[in-house]
């Protein structure tokens, strides 16, 4: 008895520093964990085979969270249980709490300086940049009939000149998605 | 105290709503900055999202660590991501637990369909208030030139397909050097 408690505690305590692991060398989003979990979760520990990781990304991508929580979450819960899910969800998210925990109270300290403050303005073009690289990319494969041209438009305008919720907005997408676009379903 | 309870709940509410990658939050952050002005600017969230692209870590629990840490200090920022990722923690454990009946379901397929192109949208209103921030002049109600040249030329840099795909963090880099030498 006490050595299966002992087995279970090595292994939620194997859970967090490998998510720990993820987490200090994931940069970005959810997508550029993948290769990560791949070597560790897959290869290295077998904690889940590649499809299981791919099926457990395309449900992350689409329920509430960001896809690499609910991901770290996925493989945990299935590996060790809800103790799992939520161990290794808390290893993932280590490192980003102590690094930003760092960053940001050194930067209290130098954001008056003007180098610093041009070198931010030049990072927000970057981002700007960047940020509509995802948007692009979004639309070409997930706005692909004239429909989501129309619930795409309409969730950015609903926003931009309305200062509508987009919780609003997800919901009636939502709603719009059950009752138009069921035919949908027969080309896929 | 009531701005850590009050940014714990806007936390909640944005792990329960905010779908995808990272910078789904990102409205959910821009509509924070306008009803909480005192918490952060529009500006810092843009920095916000700089770092977070920079550092280790989900871009969207690097943004909560440090929204949570400009409004309150260092346990704002433990109990912002902790926020985030509890309405995550438990929807995927429900899911695991019905996963063969919620992959077969036509109305989450169909409530899905609908929902990928909001993202969309969103995500875009998103990146066009930084974009305002970055290129318009509000003395003078005119466009900056050059910061627009460095946002388009930046774009199509991201659109390129050289044999390996250009890092994040490169851009991050490339931007910050424009800034000093032009003196953006």
């Amino acid at each position: 008895m006490s050595n299966k408690k002992h087995g279970k505690l090595r292994l939620l305590l194997d859970l967090y520093f490998t998510f720990f692991k993820i987490g200090s060398m994931t940069f970005g989003g959810g997508y550029a964990m993948l290769p990560l979990l791949n070597a560790e979760v897959v290869e290295k520990k077998k904690w889940a085979n590649e499809e299981q990781i791919l099926d457990y990304y395309a449900i992350g991508q689409c329920t509430p969270g960001i896809i690499a929580v609910n991901t770290s979450t996925f493989v945990g819960y299935n590996h060790a249980g809800i103790l799992g899910g939520i161990i290794a969800t808390l290893g993932f998210i280590s490192p980003s709490i102590i690094i930003i925990l760092l960053i940001a109270s050194v930067l209290d300290q130098v954001s008056h300086i003007s180098e610093v403050k041009h070198a931010f303005a030049g990072v927000r073009i970057a981002v700007t940049a960047l940020i509509f690289s995802t948007v692009f990319k979004l639309i070409k494969n997930n706005v692909n009939t004239i429909l989501k041209v129309i619930i795409a438009i309409i969730s950015f305008l609903a926003i931009v000149m309305f200062d509508i919720s987009p919780i609003v907005i997800s919901v009636a997408a939502a709603i719009v998605g059950i009752l138009f676009l069921k035919e949908d379903n027969k080309n896929a | 105290m009531r701005d850590l309870f009050l940014l714990c709940f806007e936390y909640l509410k944005t792990g329960l709503f905010a779908i995808g990658g990272g910078l789904a939050t990102l409205p959910f952050l821009v509509q924070m900055s306008n009803n909480y002005p005192h918490w952060f600017t529009l500006e810092q969230l843009a920095d916000m999202i700089a770092i977070s692209e920079s550092t280790p870590g989900a871009i969207g629990i690097n943004m909560s660590t440090y929204v949570g840490y400009n409004t309150y200090g260092i346990l704002g920022g433990i109990l912002a991501s902790i926020s985030l990722t509890i309405p995550s923690i438990v929807i995927i454990i429900i899911i695991a637990k019905l996963m063969n009946k919620f992959n077969d379901n036509p109305y989450i397929q169909n409530s899905l369909k609908g929902l990928r192109p909001a993202v969309t949208g969103l995500i875009a209103s998103a990146g066009f208030t930084v974009l305002k921030l970055c290129v318009y002049d509000n003395i003078n109600n005119t466009i900056k030139i050059l910061p627009s040249a460095l946002i388009v030329i930046f774009f199509i840099l991201t659109q390129a397909k050289p044999t390996k795909k250009i890092h994040p963090i490169l851009f991050i880099i490339a931007g910050a050097i424009c800034g000093i030498v032009f003196k953006l």
